[in-house]
């Protein structure tokens, strides 16, 4: 495929407000995880919540979008320069040739939540003030940010659950390549809710203290919540050799569980085979791997069996959800940008959390961070239903 | 400015389901006003393609989305295990939706881990892939009122960028109340479209699409009108409408405002 730029990128999540301060919680190895004390939930876990979500307003004229999701989403539109690179990019190419594509697993599914604890006494009606196109339907997040961006594109949300965030980049790199538009606003967006949280523990999924990807006595996620952003643009002909590109995508499906990977991690491994021969890579051509990792049993194996089958036990790995959390829907696009982060600043961020590599998995995991050149990264992110995407970005030269 | 690759399919085959509506034929019918629209609810079958235990599990979504599908590549003489899938829908399973809400709206809050893996929007297409053993990419669209155009444009685009065929299903069900009230969808509706980047012998015709400002053509007959204009997935009626009668030229669907898709039509003979 064609290489296109990450022509602005931002992110909005535990570990920090923009990319400097995620950036110096990666270098300093924090964690934003914490016991997990939102809104009226009981779960005994951890989660990456991020502060001051509910003191951000939406623009003006927007106010039916109100609600945790979106104003979470408008939280990370005002870090780094984004809202102002989207600007500019549209009046390059015109509102209409900017798509908008986002992922995300809850959208405001939080605002139904607490609607139905107001529902009538008599009627069982819904709040009036309750608006489920603005709020819980996926697309109101992109809807929203097409609005609150000008944008007038094609727009969609992808929800393959975990996958969703990852997955946009391949929708918006096709609709580029056919010349359906030039640039595209893509990323995630997912907040905490008490359908994940409830739902994650009742499949006993959930970990009880901060999650351990990777680690031998690994017993669940920690649920995180982020917005996270990238302005994908066709690139100009000369580019600068530090522009970070997205290089290839691959996407496939398990066939096998609804709520489990295939166990050998057969899906996981065509999509990374698919993203190296999107790029015209050889495994040995990547750097760093940033794991898909939730710290679940299974999703662990099933990842250390899919990328040592490809690339052996040597390319350095890790999860970031032990500084996160897992964003779910946003998954995908919160790594995306630590992984243009670690090439920019030439550091692999170390797993978090871990104190014990799991022996039986046998790919190169980090627990501290390493310094090094990092000229191209695979990102993976596997979903629910099986959905895989992985995603390969690397510097233009 | 045009694609420029331009977004040109096949139309290999064809699924629908819906209130009134059994089967393509059957709604080819009464599109061409050969038969009378004669309005029923929608009759999910239960999904046999499925293993016992996982048919069990399925709601309407997934009844409706199987049906579709298997009725599309069956049409199209195609193996559906080959295919890659484009799912779009304005929501997920709205009863197991109410359900998971009434519960966390109760005292007792332990929701059931299937009704959790059941509200993931991509439920769909993980029971379609399991019971298809589809292995290719699955990408779960949603665009709510514009599901079907942002679906159909995704499954066009990967058609003439990756010159693979495509499976692209589009359904919606309904809401039981409170939230009915709120997403007043009356009912069930599906279709499935095995889009190709070549022509076979069971081709009913090429399409080519543009974006377009302006269009958004309606139905003629109006309990059709109803539908189209109250399920996002019926947005689809118009393409189907001349796909039935065979007819040649443009068409244009409903998609976001100020960006409509407009399709040229060519029949195979």
């Amino acid at each position: 495929m064609t290489p296109l730029r990450l022509t602005c990128f931002t992110a909005v999540s535990a570990v920090g407000r923009g990319l400097a301060e995620t950036w110096d919680s990666m270098q300093r190895q924090r964690s934003g995880l914490a016991p997990c004390a939102f809104e009226t939930v009981d779960v005994e876990t951890h989660v990456g919540e991020v502060a001051g979500v509910d003191a951000t307003a939406l623009p003006e004229g927007l106010q039916r979008f109100n609600c945790r999701n979106n104003r979470l989403a408008q939280l990370g539109l005002v870090q780094d320069g984004f809202t102002e690179a989207v600007t500019t990019s549209a009046r390059v190419w015109g509102p209409q040739r900017v798509g908008v594509f986002l992922g995300t697993s809850t959208a405001g599914i939080l605002e139904t939540e607490l609607a139905y604890r107001r529902r009538g006494p008599a009627s069982g009606a819904l709040p009036a003030d309750y608006n489920y196109a603005a709020t819980h339907n996926s697309f109101s997040v992109a809807d929203f940010i097409r609005q609150a961006l000008h944008l007038e594109g094609p727009a969609a949300v992808v929800c393959t659950a975990c996958s969703s965030s990852a997955k946009v980049f391949a929708s918006a790199q096709r609709l580029i390549s056919a010349g359906v538009i030039d640039a595209a606003v893509v990323g995630g967006v997912d907040s905490l809710c008490l359908t994940t949280l409830y739902g994650f523990h009742s499949l006993q999924l959930t970990s009880r203290s901060a999650c351990r990807p990777f680690d031998v006595a690994r017993d669940g996620i920690s649920i995180g919540e982020a917005a996270a952003f990238v302005l994908l643009e066709r690139p100009a002909p000369r580019l600068d050799g530090d522009a970070i590109m997205l290089l290839g995508t691959g996407e496939s499906s398990d066939a096998y569980h609804m709520s489990s990977p295939h166990p050998q991690g057969r899906g996981a491994r065509a999509a990374i085979q698919q993203a190296l021969s999107a790029a015209n890579l050889a495994p040995g051509d990547i750097d760093y791997i940033n794991l898909h990792g939730t710290a679940t049993a299974s999703n662990d194996s099933a990842e250390d069996l899919a990328v040592t089958s490809v690339f052996g036990t040597r390319t350095p790995c890790s999860s970031t959800k032990g500084a996160t959390g897992h964003a779910l829907g946003a998954a995908g696009a919160l790594e995306a940008v630590i992984c243009a982060l670690a090439i920019q600043h030439e550091l692999m961020p170390g797993g978090l959390n871990t104190t014990e590599v799991d022996p039986k998995l046998k790919l190169h995991y980090l627990c501290e961070n390493r310094r090094g050149v990092i000229r191209r990264v695979l990102s993976n992110s596997f979903g629910f239903g099986g959905a895989n995407c992985s995603l390969i970005f690397g510097r233009a030269d | 400015m045009p694609a420029t690759t331009p977004l040109t399919a096949y139309i290999n085959g064809i699924g629908v389901l819906g209130p009134g509506l059994a089967d393509w034929p059957s709604t080819a019918a009464v599109l061409t006003a050969a038969a009378p629209y004669v309005a029923a609810a929608t009759v999910l079958p239960s999904p046999q393609a499925l293993p016992p235990a996982e048919r069990r599990r399925t709601g309407a979504v997934v009844k409706l989305a199987l049906a579709i599908g298997f009725e599309a590549t069956t049409r199209a003489g195609i193996d559906p295990s080959t295919l890659a899938t484009v799912f779009a829908s304005s929501g997920g399973d709205g009863f197991n939706c109410h359900e998971i809400c009434q519960v966390l709206a109760s005292s007792e809050r332990q929701i059931s881990p299937t009704r959790f893996h059941n509200s993931v929007h991509n439920a769909a297409a993980g029971y379609w892939s399991i019971a298809a053993a589809a292995t290719a990419a699955a990408n779960v669209l949603c665009a709510f009122d514009a599901s079907f155009g942002a679906g159909l444009l995704e499954g066009l685009t990967q058609v003439a960028v990756e010159r693979i065929p495509v499976l692209l299903l589009a359904y919606d069900t309904q809401y039981p109340e409170p939230l009915h009230a709120k997403r007043p969808i009356p009912d069930a509706f599906g279709a499935a479209f095995v889009l190709a980047p070549d022509a076979c012998r069971a081709s009913l015709a090429k399409v080519t699409a543009v974006i377009t400002a302006s269009g958004g053509e309606r139905m003629r007959e109006a309990q059709l009108e109803e539908l189209r204009g109250s399920i996002p997935a019926a947005r689809s009626l118009p393409l189907l409408a001349k796909l039935a009668r065979r007819e040649s030229g443009r068409v244009t669907l409903d998609y976001l405002p100020h960006t409509q898709l407009a399709l040229e039509v060519h029949p195979c003979s």
